[in-house]
């Protein structure tokens, strides 16, 4: 077998190298976070987060050649065992997990304490890849292939829930992308979005405008459709879908009111409005955009930031990160970061594109899907894009959790990737 | 069919994150609210306030100069105040007084220091010091607070003050901010934009909760602060505060000026008050003390209150006379022929004995001459050539004009001329007959103190008068303001004024002024007396001397206190010596000055707020009102506007 050609002559080295990029702006950017003038401390002092930091991705790098060593395929095949693992994991956080900051997800070893969640998309990932892997399975035509999916994302979601850790759960709106890529019909997806937008303008304008600008689109796309489709029915397809529409807008109220907690209330107000809330919920935002906004065009250098060292801005060093890179690097630093991700992700999914079997090619999306929105909903919560909620940058936010587990996910596809030519035979 | 999916998934991708970028850009780039300057808290901005420029008498001698307090600062998060009662105790306040202040200040911030008691002295200071040690969350910040040597000057120095809300809204470049000082009235004001210094700025960091972090960029943009500049006066203090203990119990005014400079050796405005009380914590009670106090002495009655000049005026007619030709040193006027009264008095043959007398005939004659010039055949259109000719020649001696003082709110005066009657009588109908009692320095003539005092600095200087200003020097290098150095002409030779001088030396000798003449020195008076509506006359007296060589030319208005030679000839001339020889020799004239009170003669409301020439709507009374009882010779009448004489 071919097999024994060295790993580092296959493995997407672009990849790799956007990855140690990230790596190193985030330590970086974490020293800078947390460094204060009066008691200056190393950039590998252990005391600090950025030592801390160095050490886990250190750590990390361990992990990384233990996966690729590891076979390529104890990943499918084990990918069941390891989706029960992180679910017996999740069960035991909610009786054994010390309280961090309200919500009981952490279990703690010794100095260090690990995020069961965290792992989780990983276990995830990985079932609905194998669970796709059978040609078998469609997503285009049969419904009841999807309840197996539904089951996989809802017991870790449930759980996750229950020690009250939202945004991780979020987080598996992601998987969206996979689904969509291996089948789902595109309308689902376009449902959802337009239901958020449809939020967001809902309580920024009169609901009855809204009601009556629904309609009017209504009225013209009935005019207008026989001239442009052959199909029959869409009269009432077009009718119920602005009923819903008009629904929707008129049950905001009820869902703000009575689904929604207070401070996801709270958040999506701020959103629109950070004004609303200026010293509660909007400070957050306010100080975030004032840090990335003080930055100019180049920034204000290394080390001389001030709206993240001296405590404006909130979890400068885990989930507002990239005020410190806006802040002390400005638009020219902000955008390199926004530009590696981009490149990261559209990077991953061409991989994913290229591989032979569908499992490699589900979990490669499921990788690139997930990476994506943390980035999204991160970089957006510190722009004032996005609702605040606390989920990490990957591979910059400090946090060991979130960079081993970030790290295994990324890594695992690379070594399925580098695999690739050996994979002729699988269907 | 489903691999170009990947497509609509990158597109996706690079959608967002091209909106980030946007959004990166108007945050970074475009948004000007974000800047540095405009929101960012973790930088502020500290100013330094320079301490104000300091300011000396005409010798050395320090008049206003600064002392520093202590702000003490309360942060209240901070503050750790177990024994209430001792500590109100140490700071002498109440516990009603302790619980307000420390509620106001936790309302402002909880975290920043705000001011809990302000402009403590130097002894307080040191007496709590101490005691403060055992009380955490307490700070001193250096202030300082302006002091005078000399409880004088109060209003021509002004005073210092809080910006008021109306001045901070209207100034045009935001120097200032809330609870800032400002000079608000006197040399303070006028000089606020010298004394007040360059304001020094520094950025410093501070972290979330306030505490300071030092130096940004290490202090690259920070500039220093740079201390007023000092102002050098021609005050005399010693002669000030002479000239203010023989004004106590007294209103009037004192202008004495060096009349070859225009520098104000002493400008008394009485009654007075000490100017270290508006420059203290009790300001606002003390200010409010003096604003109702009936004698009004925040008014500043040298350049403010409005008199009518009285006798003192037939000096500049009688130069004006000369000069015109009208009339010659050697003319005489008999009482013949004149609807004015007068007392008996030796002949005035030439123009020195009609100044000495103060003769009423010998002016209404000058001035009718002034006004006519011999053409009688159209009395009218005569009569209003004439007073306009004869309104351009008083307005060179600066009657009816603002001098440019270098004091606030200078009173213009009255001097009527052609337009003015026209207003009340129309055009050419009204004649010599009608205006006669300007001659005497009556009817709607107005003037003040300063101006008369400065009339007796142009005799003295036989034509020429510097404008009449505190500040001779201003900085190390002692610039003086080029409208200070600008002479300005009488339009009267000097040969003209020998016979008036003369007369005035004799009206001191032995004229109306006779009885507070000085041993050994010349002094050139002239005594007025102008008649209040009620009670009691006002005494006017302006003067110059030595008469050869003048080195002091001095106006007093003593109010309610009768004839000129009884008030204000004493105090003038006793200032003068003093001036002139630093002592005095007629003890028995001081001591009786300086008893003297005239305060229970004075008719309240005082002095108003001189109405402008412009809304006067009395009409000037006829003067033949004036020849059915006729006003006894150099006795006006001092009011607020122009009104009858003698109703």
């Amino acid at each position: 077998m071919p097999e024994n050609k060295p790993i580092t002559k296959n493995v997407d080295w672009i990849v790799v190298l956007i990855y140690i990029a990230c790596l190193a702006i985030g330590w970086v950017n974490i020293y800078a976070a947390v460094y204060n003038p009066e008691v200056q401390t190393s950039m590998f002092d252990v005391s600090n987060n950025a030592g801390k930091q160095l050490m886990w991705i250190g750590t990390a790098a361990l992990l990384i050649v233990c996966i690729l060593v590891i076979d390529y395929k104890f990943y499918e095949t084990f990918s069941f065992i390891i989706y029960a693992v992180v679910i017996a994991l999740l069960v035991l956080v909610l009786f054994a997990g010390s309280n961090i900051n309200g919500s009981r997800s952490w279990i703690k070893i010794g100095a260090f304490s690990l995020q069961p969640a965290e792992f989780s998309k990983l276990a995830i990932s990985l079932a609905i890849a194998k669970y796709l892997s059978d040609p078998a399975i469609s997503l285009t035509r049969k419904l009841k292939d999807y309840y197996p999916i539904m089951g996989i994302i809802a017991l870790p979601a449930f759980l996750i829930l229950l020690s009250n850790e939202t945004g991780s759960m979020l987080v598996f709106a992601s998987f969206a992308v996979v689904l969509y890529r291996e089948g789902m019909p595109g309308f689902i997806p376009a449902i959802g979005m337009v239901m958020a937008a449809l939020l967001i303008i809902t309580l920024l304008f009169v609901k009855w405008y809204i009601a009556g600008a629904i309609i009017i689109i209504a009225g013209l796309a009935i005019w207008i459709m026989p001239v442009m489709t052959r199909r029959r029915g869409g009269l009432w397809a077009t009718i119920l879908v602005s009923l819903v529409m008009i629904g929707i807008v008129f049950g905001v109220d009820f869902f703000m009111n009575n689904v929604l907690q207070k401070h996801q209330r709270g958040r999506i107000m701020v959103l629109l409005d950070p004004d609303s809330d200026p010293r509660g919920i909007g400070w957050n935002v306010i100080q975030s955009k004032i840090a990335i906004g003080s930055g100019g065009f180049a920034g204000k250098g290394f080390l001389q930031g001030t709206q993240t060292k001296f405590d404006f801005v909130p979890e400068q060093s885990t989930d507002f990160i990239f005020c410190t890179v806006g802040e002390e690097h400005g638009f020219i630093g902000a955008a390199i970061v926004v530009f590696l991700f981009v490149c990261l992700i559209s990077r991953l999914v061409i991989l994913a594109e290229r591989q032979r079997s569908r499992f490699a090619r589900v979990y490669g999306y499921c990788v690139a899907g997930i990476i994506f929105f943390h980035f999204m909903i991160n970089v957006g919560m510190t722009i004032g894009l996005m609702p605040v909620i606390g989920i990490p940058l990957p591979f910059f936010s400090y946090g060991g959790s979130s960079l081993w587990s970030f790290s295994i996910l990324l890594f695992i596809f690379l070594k399925i990737d580098a695999q690739r030519p050996f994979t002729l035979s699988r269907g | 069919m489903l691999e170009n999916r990947r497509f609509v998934i990158i597109g996706f991708f690079s959608l967002v994150g091209l909106i980030y970028l946007l959004r990166l850009f108007y945050l970074q780039v475009l948004d000007e609210s974000y800047s540095i300057e405009s929101s960012s808290n973790s930088i502020k901005r500290v100013i330094e306030i320079p301490f104000r420029g300091q300011i000396y008498d005409r010798t050395g001698k320090l008049i206003v100069y600064n002392t520093p307090v202590y702000d003490l600062l309360v942060t209240p998060r901070k503050a750790r105040v177990e024994d209430t009662l001792r500590f109100c105790q140490v700071l002498g306040i109440e516990r009603r007084d302790f619980d307000s202040l420390m509620a106001a200040a936790a309302a402002y911030s909880p975290f920043k220091p705000s001011l809990f008691l302000r402009q403590l002295s130097k002894e307080d200071f040191a007496s709590i010091q101490d005691v403060m040690v055992d009380y955490s969350g307490f700070e001193f910040a250096k202030s300082s607070l302006r002091t005078y040597t000399a409880p004088t000057l109060a209003n021509t120095l002004g005073y210092v003050s809080e910006i008021t809300r109306s001045q901070l809204e209207k100034q045009e470049e935001p120097y200032y901010r809330q609870s800032d000082y400002i000079g608000q009235s006197g040399i303070e004001k006028i000089y606020e934009n010298e004394l007040r210094g360059k304001r020094g700025t520094k950025f410093v960091m501070q972290n979330v909760a306030g505490v300071y972090k030092g130096p940004w960029k290490n202090g690259e943009l920070d500039t220093m602060a740079v201390a007023g500049e000092n102002l050098y006066t021609g005050i005399d203090l010693e002669v000030q505060q002479y000239a203010d203990s023989l004004m106590v119990n007294k209103v009037g005014s004192v202008v004495a000026i060096e009349p070859k400079t225009g520098q104000i050796i002493s400008m008394v405005s009485a009654p007075t008050y000490d100017p270290n009380i508006l420059a203290s914590r009790h300001f606002s009670k003390n200010f409010a003390a003096l604003a109702r106090n009936p004698y009004k002495p925040l008014f500043n009655r040298p350049v403010m209150a409005s008199y009518r000049p009285g006798s003192t005026f037939k000096l500049i007619q009688a130069l004006i006379g000369l000069q015109a030709g009208v009339i010659t040193p050697e003319s005489g006027f008999t009482h013949a022929n004149c609807p004015m009264g007068c007392h008996v008095h030796p002949a005035t043959s030439t123009v020195a004995l009609g100044v000495m007398h103060s003769c009423n005939p010998y002016f209404y004659n000058v001035f009718r001459r002034l006004i006519y010039k011999n053409n009688i055949t159209n009395t009218f259109r005569a009569s209003a050539v004439g007073l306009d000719d004869w309104h351009d020649k008083m307005s060179k001696f600066g009657i009816g004009q603002r001098l440019g003082i270098d004091l606030p709110s200078e009173y213009k005066g009255n001097l009527p001329n052609k337009k003015y009657y026209d207003r009340f009588y129309g055009e050419y109908r009204w004649k010599f007959s009608n205006i006669y009692s300007l001659s005497i320095g009556e009817g709607e003539l107005l003037i003040t103190p300063l101006k008369m005092a400065n009339v007796a600095a142009i005799i003295a200087n036989r034509g020429y008068y510097y404008t009449p200003h505190v500040i001779h020097g201003i900085g190390d290098k002692k610039y003086v303001k080029p409208e200070f150095l600008e002479r300005h002409d009488s339009g009267v030779d000097p040969r003209h004024f020998d016979p008036v001088i003369e007369g005035m030396i004799g009206a001191v000798e032995g004229g109306t002024a006779r009885r507070s003449r000085v041993e050994g020195i010349t002094i050139a008076g002239k005594t007025g007396t102008s008649q209040n509506k009620k009670g009691d006359d006002s005494s006017i007296f302006i003067a110059f001397a030595p008469a050869d060589d003048p080195k002091i030319a001095i106006a007093v208005f003593v109010e309610y206190a009768g004839a000129g030679g009884s008030a204000a000839a004493p105090i003038a001339n006793l200032v003068i010596e003093k001036y002139l020889t630093r002592k005095v020799t007629n003890k028995a004239l001081e001591e009786r000055m300086l008893k003297a009170d005239f305060m229970s003669k004075v008719i309240l409301p005082g002095v108003k707020k001189p109405v402008t020439t412009d809304s006067t709507r009395k009409k000037p009374v006829p003067a033949d009102s004036v020849k059915k009882k006729p006003a006894a010779p150099a006795k006006p009448v001092v009011s607020n506007r122009p009104v009858a004489v003698n109703p």
